[in-house]
């Protein structure tokens, strides 16, 4: 019965990079969107890391290779490295802490300045459930009487990625929030002339695992993949 | 919070042993560092000298049986150089064991331990028919089972040493509660720069600690500007140690008993883990610029690492103790076919190669003219499997990190993944969603070359292919879920409880199973985990008896209230092991002699010997 939906659909990667303030929720972003799980307490990441997860869109598979960085400081000097050749970026603020919009603001300028030009980039509010509009019951946890830990308005980052052009959302990593909407929108956006198929047409199974290792297996994968589909 | 206290300090001059009276006995640093200092090798073995005090116990029927008892040192004491012998160091107060009803005299005297033909030979200390028949009946009870003195073991409040300090804004706490509780607390570390600036603590916030620091950081200095840098003092029961690495000071302040060069290779291990993370030339840079600089914000997130190093050594880590690294037990060849599915399929992008599962090292390839050092392995190891940061990340990991033994100067990179830990699960794909399991297995690949993570990847994923393919991912995960040896497999009726092995030579080590009594799982946790802290502190004890300044002690026996040990040192190996007290000597004798035979039989099982070279 799932045949047609099963039919194969072209299967692109695309590479992300998360950028931000350290402890602004990164990490715990990519964990909802991979693995739909959530730490309380999760602790700093160091260095990068390096996670895959699909994205189903009506007409194709975005297979996303993403690289969520360390937030702190020491680390800023290994960012190019990950933005270099990303076709997205997520910059992630914690609406509950002005100073971490400002970071993002940097990071924006920093990826227009430096990364590949076509690049998508959405800015990110997290720790949504921290505020009085946090997702479902809408009541905050922290305070008592006004109970919003909010520090930064819709209005003001809305304007500010509307002015840069970016894509904006709103989440939050703890209930789950617009997390999926976020890597969605982000692979809708991806411009079709930029999506590199990962695969020859030929290949048809649809399981990631299987594909990886024959990838890997034929060694260098892009130039091969791509002279298939000019023939 | 410093005590009056009855401070020491020792001399810049490392050579000069007649410090005054008052002042602890100064300690030759440059030769207590390493752990490839191999004594003088002695083809006969001495007959050692040591602190054995002994005990008379009555009878009933009139008859008197004497026995060794372990000094056991409240307060870790610095190790006498100069003289042959162990200090006799405190006892336990003698109110306490006037309680204990069995102890009825307590004569502390000299004896020699004898040469271990002689200690087997049992004829040592022969007893009366009833001391006998009583031993006899009791030999079988465990170490540390003796109804707890509660002062004795110096381990009260040890199961919540780990707990946090509330901090100011929980309700409730007033600011003497947290205090209190932060006295309370067996073993602190403390990290401060010579301005005074605190660093890192390990306990409480620094509101709570910020006076406490500038109290040390004006003891320091006061004898830094006396020319004779403080080492350490002794406080009540409470040992402080003091190490000052360019323009950091390092102090513990510990109520559990190490040796001060174990406190201080402690210290070491935490200055390492801070060169691991800015490297040495950007830290002294920092400070010839600002030598008032805030030094927490470069070290962000260097916290939670400095403090599982931390608690590693307060919990009692064999590893650190022993400067020696655990290996997963693997038959020979099949270590073998591992190593070269890992060799071919290396690239020149490589510098090391590990795979470690569940903390014990399975597999190590490296160039020939560079060895790993224990103490890099040490941050790595701690990095990846005592702290949650890496692991619980997920996915694949790219790691700026200096390995200052290997080279302090600069960064390499460390790519990281773990393999799904599930037996049943034949998966060689990088892990995204990890359980906290044992037996996880990780493979470690390191590069000079910042660029390489893809090119590291690539090895990793061929090389996890191929071990899934050839069958050894299933045999590391089930010798890595089977465990450590149990004592019956080795030395069946040696009733030892457990022992520590080292390699001197591969400086690697191996030991017994924790399980039951010091380990595992279960509702009785926070019992085993003191006493596993008792198993271990004797283990400390033991090991500065046996490496303390001028004693070639070979082999040390002795009897406690309640455990027994033995301790053998030859160029090979050391040894030390842990028996109910009621034990034997002759028996633990015999026992120790198996380990040493299993030991040597199972040796290119136990240990990586060479491991791959390149
Ligand atoms: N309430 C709330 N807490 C969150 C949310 N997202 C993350 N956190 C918490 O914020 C802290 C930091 O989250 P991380 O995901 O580690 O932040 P990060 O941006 O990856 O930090 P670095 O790796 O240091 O750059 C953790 O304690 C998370 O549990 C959220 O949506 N709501
Ligand atoms: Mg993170």
């Amino acid at each position: 019965m799932a045949d047609s939906a099963n039919a194969p659909k072209p299967s692109s990667s695309v590479k992300l990079v998360l950028l931000g303030e350290a402890a602004v929720g990164k990490s715990s972003l990519v964990l909802r969107f991979v693995n739909n799980d959530f730490q309380e307490n999760k602790e700093p990441t160091i260095g990068a890391a390096f996670l895959t997860q699909k994205c189903n869109l009506p007409t194709r598979t975005i297979k996303f290779e993403i690289w969520d960085t360390a937030g702190q400081e020491r680390f800023a000097s290994l960012a190019p490295m990950y933005y270099r050749n990303a076709q997205a970026a997520l910059v992630v603020y914690d609406l509950t802490k002005p100073t971490s919009l400002v970071k993002a603001k940097h990071w924006v300028a920093e990826l227009q300045r430096q990364a590949s030009p076509g690049i998508v980039i959405a800015l990110v509010g997290n720790k949504l459930d921290l505020t009085n509009d946090g997702a479902g019951s809408g009541a905050a946890e922290s305070g008592d009487d006004s109970g919003d830990a909010r520090k930064i308005t819709t209005e003001e980052a809305k304007t500010y990625a509307e002015e840069e052009g970016l894509l904006f959302f709103e989440t939050s990593a703890k209930t789950g929030y617009n997390v999926t909407e976020v890597f969605t929108a982000i692979a809708n956006a991806i411009p079709e002339t930029s999506l590199k198929s990962a695969r020859g047409p030929g290949a048809s199974h649809a399981a990631g695992r299987t594909e990886e290792q024959r990838v890997n297996l034929n060694g260098p994968r892009d130039p091969n993949a791509k002279e298939g589909c000019a023939c | 919070m410093v005590p009056d206290a009855d401070a020491g300090s020792s001399g810049s001059n490392a050579n000069d042993l007649q410090a005054p009276p008052p002042l602890p006995p100064r300690r030759m640093l440059s030769t207590e560092r390493g752990t490839l200092q191999v004594t003088p090798a002695q083809s006969t073995p001495t007959t050692a000298v040591s602190s054995v005090d002994i005990s008379t116990l009555s009878f009933p029927d009139g008859s008197r049986g004497t026995f060794t008892t372990s000094a056991m040192r409240a307060v870790s004491t610095p190790i006498n150089t100069g003289s042959g012998r162990v200090s006799p160091s405190l006892g336990p107060p003698s109110g306490d064991l006037a309680e204990s009803m069995s102890v009825m005299s307590f004569a502390p005297t000299m004896k020699p331990a004898g040469d271990l033909a002689s200690l087997v030979a049992g004829g040592l200390n022969r007893k009366s028919r009833a001391w006998q028949l009583l031993r006899s009946q009791s030999a079988t009870v465990q170490p540390f089972q003796t109804r707890d003195t509660g002062m004795g073991s110096g381990l009260t409040g040890f199961e919540r040493e780990f707990d946090n300090i509330p901090d100011i804004t929980v309700q409730g706490t007033t600011d003497d509660d947290r205090v209190a509780l932060w006295k309370s607390k067996l073993k602190h570390y403390m990290i401060l720069s010579s301005a005074g600036k605190p660093i890192y603590s390990r306990h409480g916030d620094l509101s709570l600690i910020n006076s406490s620091m500038g109290v040390v950081q004006t003891i320091i200095s006061f004898y830094e500007g006396a020319k004779d840098p403080l080492m350490g003092f002794t406080a009540g029961n409470t040992r402080f140690v003091v190490a000052t690495e360019g323009p950091l000071y390092f102090v513990a302040i510990s109520k559990l008993g190490e040796s001060d060069s174990q406190l201080r290779s402690q210290l070491d291990a935490l200055y390492m883990q801070i060169l691991s993370t800015l490297t040495l030339p950007t830290l002294k840079n920092i400070f010839v610029h600002r030598p008032s600089t805030d030094l927490r914000k470069p070290l962000e997130g260097t916290e939670s690492l400095l403090s599982s190093l931390a608690d590693s050594f307060t919990k009692g880590s064999p590893s650190a103790l022993l400067g020696a690294l655990e290996c997963l037990r693997l038959r020979k060849s099949q270590r073998h076919s591992i190593n070269n599915a890992f060799l071919k399929m290396r690239n020149d992008k490589l510098l090391y190669g590990l795979i470690v599962a569940g903390g014990k090292l399975v597999s190590v390839i490296r160039p020939r003219k560079h060895s790993l050092h224990p103490s890099d392995l040490q941050l790595i190891f701690n990095m990846l499997f005592e702290s949650g940061g890496v692991k619980a990340g997920g996915g694949e990991n790219w790691i700026p990190l200096c390995l200052p033994a290997f080279n302090n100067r600069g960064y390499l990179y460390m790519y990281v993944s773990f393999f799904d830990g599930n037996p049943e699960s034949n998966s060689a794909e990088p892990v995204q969603d990890r359980s906290d399991s044992e037996d996880e297995i990780a493979i470690i690949l390191i590069s000079a070359d910042k660029e390489s993570f893809y090119d590291l990847k690539e090895i990793r994923d061929k090389v996890a292919q191929q071990l899934s393919k050839n069958g050894s991912l299933t045999i590391i995960k089930a010798a890595a879920a089977g465990g450590r040896p149990k004592i019956p497999a080795i030395a069946a009726g040696a009733q030892i409880s457990h022992f520590l092995y080292k390699s001197r030579a591969n400086v690697q080590f191996c030991m017994s199973s924790l399980e039951p009594a010091f380990g595992g799982s279960g509702d009785d946790e926070p019992a085993k985990m003191v006493a596993r802290r008792k198993l271990m502190s004797l283990y400390h004890q033991l090991h500065a008896s046996m490496h303390a300044k001028h004693t070639h002690l070979k082999v040390l026996h002795c009897v406690g209230e309640d455990a027994a040990s033995l301790a053998w040192i030859t160029p090979i190996f050391e040894l030390y092991c842990v028996a109910g007290p009621n034990i034997s000597r002759q028996v633990m004798t015999q026992g120790a002699n198996k380990i040493i035979q299993w030991a040597k039989k199972e040796e290119e099982r136990l240990f990586i010997i060479g491991g791959g070279v390149f």
